[in-house]
């Protein structure tokens, strides 16, 4: 009896070792060498510590610059970062999170062999952001145990086919095949997109027959592109909130421009921590999914992260990306004007979702599809995360968000269905 | 062993991918290799043989490998199995 005590609430409960047990078992049914089983599962539990140790460099900087921007402007900014917002949940929800995330991918194998949603989404890390979501959003509502964990999976497996299914059309023209699916929460942008471009623009007047600096390029580097984007907001937010504020209240006597320079410095050092534990915890997890799958599921069809379109039209990439910051600016002044919480353009999302927007704009409605269509994503993932605050729960306090468009959506709409049930 | 290391922007989703399938053209031409995906950054430091990536990606890691392999889609598998092979001849030679 107590070692069944002692599995439930000392080795169960703990979310890294739930994972590393998930990875021993994916290793062993693909039937791979001990070796490949061993260095597996340990793998998939130190990404998941490391994931956690993230968390605090990521988080103490964040707060720094909460109370910065609050002082410098009077109007409080959120930064989306599904990394920052995704290790913070892994502290209090990690075992939810972690149940949820692999029960929904198999929730996701049964959809696709029984349905004619052929879809398996391969794009871990943002099943386990999806999953991290619904278990702060559906906690916070009230729900626990195997109630909680079920209808997370059931979503969760749910929005993996679905969100696929709608970009679907859509790539097929993009890539000319019908082999190949896009698995990535920011689709109802890219969907937004295309059909925008459709409205406003003529496909054959392509963004690919345009020259385009490719100076641009250098923001594909996640850590680069981060610490910039967060260097130029702190330097900001010191110079408006002044060395006085900086130095008595924040910065412990440091000089406001040096803080300023090494806070944001150390959050891109925390962001590259995160992703260096979700690329740990994903190597061994996915395969594992995509080997099950490959077996039961004829016919089916991978979706696939978002860059996988970014080859297809590397000028609307560029476009797009400015395009959507562009409306990520406009976004937060409507949002400062109205008085609501402001949601701080972050570079990551608008390029990776504003790239793909641009080809989905472009494949409709060429290069004023490919502006416009951007323009439009920019400005629904500026606006989504707004409402998508007050249903996260606990982790709706945290001064930052999730960043793509679905999680917006999916967020909101569970949210306020599960507010019912109160 | 000579080492291939798979980069994307991110160095999650697609570098991922293109490193399950460039596994399986190894597994096929019973070449014993070790394969990584990572970041940006960290293909700076990794000390790779063989760099994999998309253009855009790649253009930035000249001199951080002996051999770059520049592919023009990453789901054309034709292209990354040739590109792939042709590249590890090179060690064979040496």
């Amino acid at each position: 009896m107590n070692i069944l005590q002692f599995l439930m609430s000392e080795v169960l409960s703990q979310p890294a070792v739930l994972i590393g047990l998930f990875a021993l078992i994916g290793l062993l049914a693909q039937k791979k060498s001990a070796a490949d089983v061993v260095s597996g599962s340990l793998k998939a539990t130190i990404g998941f510590l490391i994931l956690g140790a993230g968390a605090g460099t990521l988080v103490g900087a964040l707060n720094h610059f909460s109370v910065i921007f609050t002082e410098a402007f009077n109007i409080t900014g959120v930064i989306p970062n599904n990394e920052a917002v995704v290790s913070i949940a892994q502290e209090v929800l990690g075992t939810e999170t972690a149940m949820i995330m692999v029960f929904g991918m198999l929730v996701n194998i049964l959809l696709a062999r029984f349905t004619k949603f052929k879809y398996i989404f391969l794009t871990g890390h943002h099943t386990l952001f999806m999953a991290a979501m619904l278990s702060a959003i559906l906690v916070g509502a009230g729900f626990k145990g195997v109630t909680l964990i079920t209808i997370g999976s059931v979503i969760l497996g749910f929005v993996m086919v679905l969100f696929p299914a709608m970009a679907q059309p859509y790539m097929k023209a993009i890539t000319g095949s019908d082999d190949v699916a896009l698995g990535h929460f920011g689709t109802t942008g890219y969907v937004a997109a295309a059909l925008v471009g459709k409205v406003v623009g003529n496909k054959e007047h392509s963004t690919e027959h345009m020259k385009f600096p490719k100076g641009l390029m250098f923001l594909r580097d996640t850590t680069i592109a981060t610490g910039l984007t967060m260097l130029v907001l702190f330097l900001v937010s010191v110079l408006f909130a002044g060395p006085t504020f900086v130095e008595s209240q924040v910065s412990g006597g440091q000089n406001f421009i040096m803080f300023a320079i090494m806070q944001s410095l150390v959050f891109s050092g925390g962001v590259y921590i995160v992703l260096a534990g979700v690329r740990m915890i994903i190597s061994e997890i996915v395969p594992a999914f995509k080997g099950i799958a490959d077996k039961i599921v004829p016919n089916a069809k991978p979706a696939l992260d978002c860059p996988v379109v970014f080859p297809f039209a590397p000028v609307a990439v560029l476009v797009g990306f400015i395009s959507s910051f562009v409306a990520g600016i406009v976004g937060m002044f409507v949002l400062s004007f109205v008085g609501a919480t402001v949601i701080i353009p972050g570079v990551i999302p608008h390029f990776f979702t504003g790239a793909a927007a641009g080809v989905f704009g472009n494949s409709t409605g060429g290069r004023r599809g490919a502006v416009m269509g951007a323009f439009a994503n920019g400005l629904i993932i500026s606006f989504l995360p707004v409402l998508l605050l007050p249903v996260l729960g606990a982790l709706g306090y945290a001064n930052t968000t999730f960043g793509d468009s679905d999680f917006g959506i999916i967020g909101i709409i569970i949210g306020n269905i599960a507010k019912l049930f109160l | 062993m000579l080492k291939i290391l798979v980069v994307c922007g991110n160095g999650l989703g697609s570098s991922f991918l293109m490193e399950m399938n460039i596994k399986k053209v190894l597994k096929e031409i019973g070449a014993e290799v070790e394969v990584d995906h990572s970041d940006l950054t960290s293909a700076k430091g990794y000390h790779a043989d063989i760099i994999v990536g998309t253009k855009d990606i790649t253009s930035q890691l000249s001199g951080y490998a002996k051999e770059l392999v520049e592919l023009n889609n990453i789901l054309d598998l034709e292209d990354m199995r040739e590109k792939v092979v042709k590249a590890l001849e090179k060690f064979e030679n040496q």
